[in-house]
């Protein structure tokens, strides 16, 4: 898209309907009005997903797969109804493809242990990049210490970049998964999913992607990106939390050995031997988060009822916004300037640390991270101790960004 | 609240200028602190002279309200025995997590006291009073600690 077919389609974004459909963005916080720049750790949630995981509450309640009475059945229905709509909304093959989790973190440890950890002999290697979350860094080194296997990182250069050409140079003959972020939650960057996966797919290396900071800002296809495991996380998609999900390719999944062993995912069981139930539900041992999951039913509903394209423009131009905003302020530097960028910029601020700058914001009733994100790699790289993180739905106004400009420089002045 | 309350003078300019910042060669005891929440890492030196501390220094990284803290809190313990200055840290911890009633005759480490509306930013106060406590406790070895 060019810069005035964006500009058009952006304008016509209603920014203050989408706003309408969010309760909490009509709180007030210190007294001023929220300005809630933090969907990076989790994304609000609108009305519609409310009102989902109420009625079922109120209405539906009851265990799934093992009732015959009537609230048994509603509510297998509706939670297998929403695995349904995740089959549609990440184009999986079949409803056999989608495992409900708890969350990323979840579904990486369960790829780690079911898949990885069988397969895998010392001496074998692991590929991730250097930006990776704690989530998809920690799993993989349980794994290494567990099975003698060696973790191999792929370097990012300066503006935060993980180049293909880099990291198809560490595929070995040894490699045996490649696991990835789609798009950084510390810096932004977006990583050329479809090309890595497709280079790891001829060398026959298995892929995992950490979608959790994709999936608001872009559309996935599991057939287009053409990896083997693809993990989210529901609340950062204005879903609840506890509730998450992780594709698999199918042929890969009826191999694994289930991961958790309990209620709902036999067949039979009897002392001797027992059968392990067909997919997905071999791996959703124990009750799961039914409401969870009816509410991430809702919460996709919800995302389809909008003009996506648009609110995509919209959230590229408050990307743009962003970063001419915060790069006019002194003493600011942003940290992670990749040419493709989800909408968030991180940035440090000279002389006031992202902790106090967080409290100063607050009390300007505007909510954002400070931290290290859970990615204390790409803090050692970038030399510094935290950052603070802006990152921004579809939700968000240009005005915001104004008032997090304004309060920043507010902040400078008062530790100047 | 006001923010006033939180970042007073005295915090700031002890953030600005932190006391007693640097190395501190040779040392009797040590104790690193980390506050994986935001980060912050503090090294924490002392020289004794019988059970008094007779110097104190402090290096590293981390918010105003941390580096303030540590600061003043090397100024309050210079001179003490192990004990007073661990007295101290019981009292400050009042200050920092239940009311006023302590502040009388903490002198600047009063100032702290606008940190107890901000629940998130105690630990950021208190991560020097806990590398002391181990400090002093450590008798030689140097040992680390974390808020978490």
């Amino acid at each position: 898209m060019n810069n005035s077919a964006l500009a058009n389609t952006y304008a016509s974004f209603d920014v203050e309907a989408v706003r309408g459909e969010f309760p909490v963005l009509s709180r007030m916080v210190h007294g001023k009005p929220l300005c809630y720049l933090d969907n990076g750790a989790s994304a609000q949630r609108p009305a519609a997903v409310i009102a989902a995981v109420d009625d079922y509450e109120r209405q539906h309640h009851a265990n799934i797969h093992r009732g015959v009475h009537t609230l048994s059945q509603e509510a297998t229905a509706l939670y297998e109804g929403a695995r349904d709509k995740l089959v549609k909304f990440l184009n999986a093959r079949s409803r056999h493809e989608i495992i409900f989790v708890r969350g990323t973190t979840e579904a990486i440890n369960l790829v780690a242990q079911s898949y990885a950890r069988p397969l895998l002999q010392a001496g074998d290697e692991l590929l991730i990049t250097h930006l990776e979350h704690h989530a998809n860094i920690v799993p993989w080194q349980m794994l290494c210490e567990q099975t003698g296997a060696r973790l191999v990182v792929a370097p990012i250069d300066a503006r935060g970049e993980v180049h293909a050409e880099r990291v198809e140079s560490l595929m070995g003959p040894r490699t045996r998964l490649l696991a990835f972020a789609h798009v950084s939650n510390a810096l932004g960057t977006v990583l050329p999913v479809r090309r890595l996966a497709a280079a790891a797919r001829a060398r026959g290396i298995v892929t995992l992607i950490d979608g959790a900071q994709a999936v608001p800002h872009m559309q996935v296809d599991m057939q287009e990106i053409g990896c083997d495991f693809y993990a989210f996380s529901g609340h950062k998609l204005f879903g609840p939390t506890g509730i998450g999900v992780l594709y698999g390719r199918e042929a890969l999944l009826e191999r694994m050995p289930p991961w958790q062993g309990g209620g709902d995912m036999i067949l039979t069981v009897s002392f001797d031997k027992t059968t392990y139930n067909t997919l997905p539900y071999k791996f959703e041992a124990g009750t799961p988060n039914i409401s969870g999951a009816i509410g991430l039913g809702a919460a996709i509903d919800f995302l389809q009822r909008q003009d996506l394209e648009a609110a995509r423009a919209h959230e590229h131009a408050l990307l743009e916004h962003a970063t001419r905003a915060l790069g006019r302020i002194e003493g600011l530097t942003i940290i992670g300037t990749a040419s493709d960028k989800a909408s968030l910029v991180s940035f440090a601020v000279a002389g006031v640390h992202p902790h106090d700058l967080g409290t100063i914001l607050d009390e300007d009733g505007i909510a954002i991270r400070t931290g290290h994100h859970c990615a204390m790699p790409v803090m050692e790289f970038f030399k510094v101790p935290a950052t603070a993180r802006a990152s921004f739905a579809f939700y968000n106004t240009f005005e915001e960004i104004d008032r997090l400009a304004a309060a920043i420089a507010r902040a400078r002045t008062l530790f100047a | 609240m006001e923010l006033n309350d939180l970042y007073r003078d005295v915090i700031l300019d002890h953030n600005r200028r932190p006391r007693n910042f640097g190395p501190l060669e040779p040392a009797d005891a040590g104790a690193e602190g980390v506050n994986p929440l935001c980060g912050d890492r503090l090294t924490l030196k002392v020289r004794f002279d019988a059970d008094k501390i007779q110097d104190i220094r402090f290096e590293g990284q981390g918010c105003a309200i941390s580096t303030a803290s540590a600061s003043l809190m090397t100024e309050a313990v210079k001179g003490k025995t192990r004990a007073e200055a661990l007295g101290l840290f019981e009292r400050v911890h009042r200050l920092l997590t239940q009311d006023d009633t302590e502040a009388e005759g903490l002198g600047k480490l009063a100032a702290l006291s606008g940190v107890r509306e901000y629940p998130a930013r105690v630990k950021c106060a208190s991560l020097c009073w806990h590398t002391l406590a181990s400090a002093l406790d450590s008798r030689g070895a140097h040992v680390a600690v974390s808020t978490e």
